[in-house]
């Protein structure tokens, strides 16, 4: 098995956690958790492939996940603001009690 | 496959299963906390510098702590009531292990035509990133900076306490 | 001579490692600095406590721990005997693993980050390409411990403190990092060892110090002041006053682990110094050409202490800022004052060598300053207090 295999197994792994995170749980704070893992998931790939890739020096695989980084950051802030934003509203965050689209 | 890639990889998977499978809010968060840290040591194993010191910079010491004060804000630290897995939880679990079983079957299966990349360590320097970021990826650094101002003005509207409206 | 002297810890770690076989000696290098460093800074945080507790007593017209040893010299091995002694007290309904893995990480974090500082010349730990981001990497983990600290402990002063210190810490990354960027541009590279040797260089005598420029004088200012609040010294150590929360985020620590606080503490206020002394002081450069026969990494060392010094003299002088008037500051003055000296900075390089670009860029600065003070004033913000007395 040569390393490359190894990474992306790794990554399949902890994306298929992540994914399993945000579906099962019922905390909206928990399913932003899992979201968060199946994106690092993403990075580690693009990362694997850029280093066992035919191009390294070319960038292409660092970029992306440099800016994947930065763009989770600010989808994680948007995501957690609003759950900040239901709480105050709907005074719980049970994704299981938020059934209709009545408040 | 050294022995420190097994080593970093479980420390990230256990890290990432503890934070899906604990009840406390709370250390959902710091298990999440070791998963970033784990694969930061991944990057770093794959001789991606830059990409691993800025996870930890983006990941653990502001997403992490993002989390935590998210956490706080909406009582998660209380013990919950009931199940802390929903209703559906079951489908949720093979619809993951059914993506799980299908990734890893391509990778299997792919690695006889994935060409092997070149052995030795690319010697990417913070330079190379500098010059690349500012001549060939400037459009996308100037759209995430956007981005990320547009976020951050979006994030506190939506989170902020509201005014009352006036009678 | 004077060259034996300055590599003389580089020659006495080779000559150690002779002694062993071929394929050990590099990681027996490593090792062996690794261990002179966790030896060293421990010590010199012993020291320093006697040093801030004389200093701060002779502020206060006091004299300060004068009966163990002579002038109260050996204060730190009674202090350590009493921390190690005493009892490890863990409340009964916090969380045990999070309350003891906090300080842990916490100390970790911190020596991590003297693997990157340059203590002297060829006296890096870690040479690293990119020693400034992992040095601010590691130092963003910190803050993780401490909020760890004050939830597991249960309480609500503790969480208090916490919240606060948290909030403090990441208001104030932002221009400890942004004042550092400047250095960075103007170097060319994030590598500690590549700075300070750009600021090796003499005109006429003088070094080519950044804090003998005006963007780096700006910067130096920043830097000390986001240092200041990001290890939550006074006048920012609202999270840890004493008459505000008890003892804010360490109040349910006792014993060996409030000792690893504390060490923590201090270690974290050594390595900041220490980036700050490589950043804008020349790191071990010496101040005139004519003393470079003074080993470097007696001055590395002197600067470190001379920072340590008006750390002390800063937390007996200043009164304590509040949270509100801290995070203003932090947002509304320091943020946009190392917006303009990046600029500044950059118009630096710009203009090329010469005389207008000094007095341009001074200009630049202090303009920036009294317009911010003077608009700031005038709103309200930081200006005088005003008084509301019951009737």
């Amino acid at each position: 098995m040569n390393p490359l295999t190894g990474f992306l197994l790794v990554a399949a792994l902890l994306f298929s956690i992540g994914l399993a995170g945000a579906l099962t749980r019922r905390n909206a704070i928990l399913v932003l958790i899992g979201i968060e893992l199946m994106l690092n998931a993403a990075n580690l790939n693009l990362i694997a492939f850029w280093r066992y890739g035919p191009h390294p020096e070319a960038l292409t695989g660092m970029m992306f996940a440099i800016f994947s980084i930065a763009v989770a950051a600010a989808e994680a802030a948007v995501g957690l603001g609003l759950v900040i934003h239901l709480h105050r509203h709907a005074h719980t965050t049970d994704l299981d009690a938020m059934n209709r689209m009545r408040g | 496959m050294s022995f420190a890639f097994y080593l970093i990889a479980a420390l990230t998977l256990l890290g990432g299963l503890a934070a899906v499978l604990l009840k406390n809010t709370v250390h959902c968060a710091l298990a999440l906390t070791v998963a970033f840290a784990g694969q930061a040591l991944l990057f770093l194993d794959l001789d991606a510098q830059f990409a691993g010191f800025a996870q930890i910079l983006v990941y653990i010491g502001a997403v992490a702590i993002l989390v935590v004060f998210a956490i706080l804000l909406t009582k998660g630290s209380e013990t919950p009531k009931g199940s802390v897995y929903s209703r559906h939880a079951l489908a949720g679990l093979v619809i993951a292990a059914g993506v799980f079983v299908m990734l890893g079957w391509a990778v299997i299966w792919s690695v006889r035509v994935v060409p092997r990349g070149p052995a030795g360590t690319p010697a990417v320097t913070v330079l190379d990133i500098g010059i690349a970021l500012m001549s060939r990826y400037v459009l996308p650094l100037e759209i995430v900076a956007l981005l990320l101002t547009a976020a951050m003005i979006g994030a506190v509207i939506i989170a902020m306490h509201e005014k009352e409206r006036a009678k | 001579m004077t060259e034996r002297l300055d590599q003389i810890f580089v020659w006495l770690e080779q000559w150690l490692v002779s002694f062993l076989p071929g394929s050990w000696r590099p990681m027996a290098c490593i090792v062996l600095s690794v261990v002179a460093i966790i030896c060293l800074f421990p010590a010199l945080f012993a020291l320093t406590t006697v040093f801030e507790r004389k200093g701060l007593a002779r502020i206060q017209n006091r004299i300060g721990p004068n009966r163990v040893g002579w002038l109260g010299i050996l204060q730190p091995v009674a202090d350590g005997i009493k921390s190690l002694t005493k009892e490890d007290i863990v409340p009964l309904s916090a969380d045990a693993a999070v309350h003891f893995l906090a300080p842990v990480l916490l100390v970790v974090a911190v020596f991590m980050g003297f693997a990157v500082l340059p203590m002297g010349r060829n006296m890096v730990l870690v040479d690293m390409d990119a020693g400034l981001l992992f040095f601010f990497a590691i130092g963003a983990s910190t803050e993780l411990s401490v909020f760890m600290a004050g939830w597991s402990s249960r309480n609500k002063y503790s969480l208090l403190g916490a919240m606060r210190a948290v909030a403090q810490m990441i208001s104030y990354e932002v221009p400890l990092l942004m004042s550092s960027v400047a250095v960075v541009m103007i170097t060319g590279s994030l590598s500690l060892t590549k700075i300070v040797a750009a600021q090796n260089q003499y005109t006429w005598g003088l070094p080519h110090w950044y804090i003998f420029t005006p963007w780096g004088a700006a910067g130096f200012l920043m830097y000390a002041i986001a240092a200041t609040a990001e290890t939550n010294r006074s006048p920012f150590d609202l999270p840890e006053g004493e008459s505000e929360l008890v003892a804010g985020y360490h109040t349910e620590y006792s014993g060996f682990k409030f000792a690893l606080f504390f060490l923590g503490e201090y270690l974290a206020m050594f390595s900041i110094s220490g980036l700050g002394t490589t950043l804008f002081l020349g790191g071990w450069s010496a101040p005139l050409q004519a003393l470079n026969w003074v080993p470097s990494w007696i001055w590395f060392f002197s600067k470190l202490m001379l920072s340590i010094f008006v750390f002390i003299w800063l937390r007996g002088t200043l009164p304590r800022l509040r949270q509100d008037q801290l995070m203003n500051f932090a947002w509304k003055f320091v943020l946009p004052l190392t917006l303009v000296n990046l600029l500044v900075a950059a118009a630096w390089r710009f203009f090329g060598d010469g005389w207008e670009r000094w007095v341009v860029c001074s200009a630049v600065v202090l303009l920036a300053y009294v317009g911010m003070g003077w608009s700031g004033m005038r709103r309200g913000h930081f200006g005088p207090r005003s008084y509301r007395y019951a009737e």
